[in-house]
């Protein structure tokens, strides 16, 4: 008996999520025994003709990462979509746009202007790349990039999310594990719609800093003071996303010092997580009148950005005016 | 006019594609190499707080976070007019070292080693790290997985994670290492000291050993006489973290060596409107096209660039094998791209000394890690070396310390010019008369791999082939034939 | 003259949030005693002005509404004590956050109003209402099909 076929593929990544893939060490092996590994481009040579043939659904599980920037990344998504049977949204560029998604601030044309006029760009004529362009021996085309980014699931139908930028080994480790027991019939895949790999709670849970009653009197960047390293950082000023974060990660930045950025994505239950951030921010900052709150508030300098850092592309707003007007 | 379309390229970070046009004889005309994506990391930075960029800019790629958290480190130390202490820069590099030999090590077995360990004409199939592992030995798997796993936990413990570190901030790190992880740190190091000397015996036996590769490698297909680049300190010798960007001409001479913060002064990128990446060159010399030569602006940066840049390496042990190396190849500087495989290795060797250098400093568990930075933020870049090239990261901030203007120069974006012209010239050799035969698909990948272009790793059960789909269209557009291969 | 359809003025979109205890009574105050105020306002009542959680403004704003009105009690008569100082200080975080995606000042509001400034109430209404006229239609279309399938296909000779 044939063994079920496996996919993993990049759209707009960084290459993370693959690498935290191989992270699993020998663990890559067991998937290796029990999976065809049939598309995954970083590694191995089927190209998008062998997955064009494939039937509907003959590839069992399918880990897409990326995010939606430009139309072949699009096609792609909807192909695998069609040619998979369990499509997982793998990392945060595919759950909520991630890094990328910040592109979201500014308009499509700001974005190429700027790269192709920086300091050092020699481009006297003012060229932008085009997708078709004729050169003297015939027709060259590259994607056409969508207005702004958009995440997976605003472009097909999936079936679990797996977030974090990337996902932690451990935690791709565990979703193998249970990925095989079920196709063994040892274990029952969670509901469709399930974010899997990850904790139910906030990364404030596992945090292993000491809290008190937090009330902020003024933000702190985090090079501008000596942070105490057992103390909550919110609590000492510095902006940290932990109390609107989905555990999983073992809060591993605030356990080395570094404030949390969110990368694990809205926590359970959170329908706008920037929303989520607004509140749990304003909620601690401590003073009742008006001037002074605005400057404590000024030392967010980006509050837009610190709320938004993975999740502009998956909120509810998406995208800012700007990028809308195209 | 016949086109032959290569689409998907592989083991690129992001996609990249090639078109290869014939004449009615059925001679290479032309051959284009196309990046199809852009993220728009300069634009949408802007409007972030300085101090997240060594945590935004780890997003430019996932295989070589550290490269560029680095970058941004120094660039954010330059905003602030701050000079970490000591122990934090040390720290910094030992975590630098460190990723150097997991990148070094994974390209090598699992991308480029393949070709000279099983053989450009092997069957496909065996082609890859397996093939590798059968031909070598089980034991050569688990020591690439072993000193992977080392490389990444020292990421994880100086560093915060595995992939997309997060302690550096300006001024220095937000956290050191006890004396406890200095002891695991030094310990995971001498095995990286064994493995990188494992890996140069195991090239020397197998590739330098067997007069097929050695022709291969010397032959003219892959050479091309280009300008390199590559970081040195100040006695000239390479280093991954700091120091000057020296740049040397086809002859070896020294054309300039310049302070990171000089960059623009020497370098520019040129642009085409059929893809999204933009050609650096040298701006002294002038950019005459896609051509060789002291009289071309174009230039490399790589491990070979690196050491064909300096004076030497370091320490003692890859300094003995740069020796070895020039030697062997005829002096400096090397042209032959095939030969930047050796380079890496020696690479991996001075950066696994580095890494007990580092481990071994009565400084490096300081409690001493940051300065509070006292000036006003303003502008700065920083510059390391990036596995696959020099990498630039210059930053504008308003008085707030909130970044108003980025200009990036990546790593492989350096050698997207040589990257071109190593394709062009291996197709110009091998299609004629309108014959495409899986040669010519083994030895175009060949051209490319050599310079590890930014995605470096892979797995273990990698096959030996970048997936490459070679379709010949009629002149009149209709399908002649198809070529593919995949294992 | 009746107005045609390219002439008719604008008319706001508002979605209001007014508290149980003050705000809300002040509505009906000004209803009960048949005060006229615009009716672009559609109210929608909390408990608390404290119960307003930003995601109820950010959807209000992605769901079509042209500006957004949060009302509660006084500084120190909130019901529940010093819940309204959390609305005021969610408030002018809100303002800054929704700047930087384009959002102008002009369509977030916030009110004290007590159970009797119903005359106050009406009055603050029509000239929100007013000066959300004057910055026009929002149209949060990131939805909207035109921008999801817009694409650029140009062919330029060499």
């Amino acid at each position: 008996m044939s063994k079920p076929k496996f996919a993993m593929y990049w759209a707009a990544s960084c290459g993370g999520c693959e690498i935290s893939v191989l992270n699993i060490h020998e663990k890559i092996l067991e998937v290796d025994a029990a999976f065809d590994v049939v598309f995954w481009p970083v590694a191995m040579d089927a190209k998008y003709k062998d997955v064009e043939a494939m039937q509907d659904g003959e590839i069992t599980l399918c880990l897409f990462n990326g995010g939606m920037r430009n139309d072949e990344n699009e096609h792609i998504a909807k192909l695998l979509r069609q040619k998979s049977k369990i499509l997982v949204a793998f990392g945060s560029c595919a759950c909520e746009g991630c890094i990328p998604g910040l592109a979201n601030f500014s308009s499509l044309g700001e974005m190429v202007d700027t790269a192709f006029t920086t300091l050092t760009t020699d481009n006297p004529t003012n060229l932008r790349p085009q997708p078709s362009y004729t050169v003297p021996e015939g027709v060259l085309h590259i994607p056409t990039l969508n207005p702004f980014v958009k995440t997976l699931d605003q472009v097909v139908d999936v079936d679990y999310y797996m977030p974090g930028c990337p996902p932690e080994p451990h935690q791709i480790a565990a979703v193998v594990d249970l990925v095989i027991a079920a196709l063994n019939g040892k274990a029952e895949l969670p509901p469709k719609g399930a974010t899997i790999g990850a904790g139910n709670s906030t990364v404030c849970e596992e945090c292993p800093r000491k809290r008190n009653v937090k009330s902020i009197k003024v933000f702190n960047r985090i090079q501008m003071i000596q942070a105490d390293p057992e103390l909550c950082l919110l609590e000492q000023g510095i902006p940290c996303n932990g109390p609107a974060t989905r555990s999983g990660c073992n809060a591993r930045c605030p356990i080395a010092g570094a404030q949390c950025i969110g990368c694990y994505g809205p926590a359970e239950g959170v329908v706008d997580y920037g929303a989520r951030l607004v509140s749990a921010f304003a909620s601690v900052i401590d003073s009742e009148k008006p001037d002074e709150i605005d400057k404590i508030l000024d030392g967010l300098v980006d509050p837009a950005g610190q709320f938004y850092r993975f999740n502009l592309a998956g909120s509810l707003l998406r995208a800012s005016k700007a990028a809308q007007k195209g | 006019m016949q086109q032959i379309t290569i689409d998907p390229i592989t083991r690129l970070e992001g996609h990249g594609k090639i078109e290869i046009f014939l004449n009615d004889e059925g001679n290479v005309v032309n051959t284009y190499f196309q990046i199809p994506e852009l993220r728009g990391f300069e634009r949408f930075c802007i409007g972030r707080p300085v101090e997240e960029m060594p945590l935004l800019t780890n997003r430019i790629c996932g295989v070589c976070p550290e490269a560029h958290h680095m970058a941004a480190a120094k660039a954010v130390d330059a905003v602030y007019h701050v000079d970490p202490p000591a122990p934090a820069k040390k720290l910094r590099e030992l975590l630098y070292s460190a990723f150097y030999c997991t990148d070094h090590t994974t390209h090598f077995y699992a991308l480029g080693g393949p070709d000279f360990i099983m053989g450009p004409d092997a069957p496909v199939a065996e082609r890859n790290i397996l093939g590798v592992i059968h031909k070598v030995g089980l034991e050569v798997g688990g020591k690439v997985i072993q000193m992977r796993k080392y490389g990444h936990s020292v990421v994880e413990i100086i560093g915060g994670r595995k992939v997309h570190p997060c302690t550096s901030i300006p001024g220095g790190l937000t956290k050191g290492i006890t004396e406890e992880q200095r002891k695991q740190i030094e310990e995971m190091g001498r095995f990286a000291i064994e493995f990188a000397q494992f890996s140069l015996k195991a090239f020397n036996d197998i590739v330098l050993g067997n007069k097929q590769y050695v022709d291969l490698i010397l032959g003219d297909i892959y050479t091309h006489h280009t300008y390199y680049m590559g970081l040195v300190d100040e006695n000239n010798k390479v280093n991954f973290y700091n120091g000057k960007v020296r740049v040397v001409d086809p002859d070896g001479k020294e054309l300039v060596k310049y302070e990171p913060k000089d960059y623009a002064d020497h370098i520019a990128e040129h642009v085409e409107p059929w893809t999204y990446l933009k050609f650096p060159y040298l701006k002294k010399v002038g950019w005459k096209g896609l051509v060789d030569g002291k009289d071309s602006g174009i230039y490399m940066a790589t491990p070979l660039s690196r050491l064909n840049a300096s004076d030497g390496m370091a320490t003692p042990l890859a300094q003995a094998e740069y020796e070895k190396f020039y030697k062997t190849l005829g002096g400096k500087p090397v042209h032959q791209r095939l030969a930047i495989h050796w380079a890496r290795l020696i690479e991996l060797l001075y950066a696994a000394e580095r890494w007990i250098e580092l481990a071994t400093d009565p400084e490096i568990t300081s409690p001493n890690f940051h300065t509070i930075p006292t000036e006003k933020p303003t502008e700065g870049v920083g510059i390391v070396e990036a596995p696959r090239g020099t990498l630039t990261h210059h930053y504008w901030t308003d008085e707030r310390g909130v970044v108003t203007k980025v200009n990036l120069i990546v790593g492989t974006t350096n050698n997207y010019a040589p990257i071109t012209m190593s394709i062009k010239k291996a197709a110009d050799s091998l299609i004629k008369n309108g014959k495409v035969n899986e040669g010519l698909l083994n030895m175009v990948e060949m051209a490319f791999r050599a310079y590890d272009p930014c995605f470096g790793c892979a797995t273990h059960s990698l096959p030996g082939q970048m997936p490459l789909e070679v379709t010949i269209h009629g002149a009149d557009g209709g399908k002649v034939d198809v070529l593919k291969q995949y294992c | 003259m009746t107005d045609t359809p390219e002439t008719k003025p604008f008319e706001p979109v508002i979605i209001g949030f007014t508290c149980n205890w003050c705000s809300y009574r002040a509505a009906d105050m000004a209803g009960t005693a048949r005060m006229k105020y615009a009716p672009n306002v559609r109210l929608i009542r909390l408990m608390c002005s404290g119960r307003l959680d930003p995601t109820f403004v950010f959807k209000a704003f992605a769901g079509g509404a042209d500006a957004v009105l949060i009302s509660g009690c006084h500084p120190g008569d909130c019901h529940y004590a010093t819940q309204n100082y959390k609305a005021m200080r969610r408030f002018y975080l809100m303002k800054r956050v929704l700047a930087q995606l384009g959002i102008e000042s002009g369509r977030l509001k916030l009110l004290w109003a007590s159970a009797a400034e119903g005359a106050i109430f009406a009055k603050e209404i029509n000239s929100f209402v007013e000066q959300v006229r004057a910055l026009g239609p929002l149209h949060w279309n990131t939805n909207s099909p035109e921008i999801l399938d817009k694409t650029v296909k140009e062919e330029v000779i060499a």
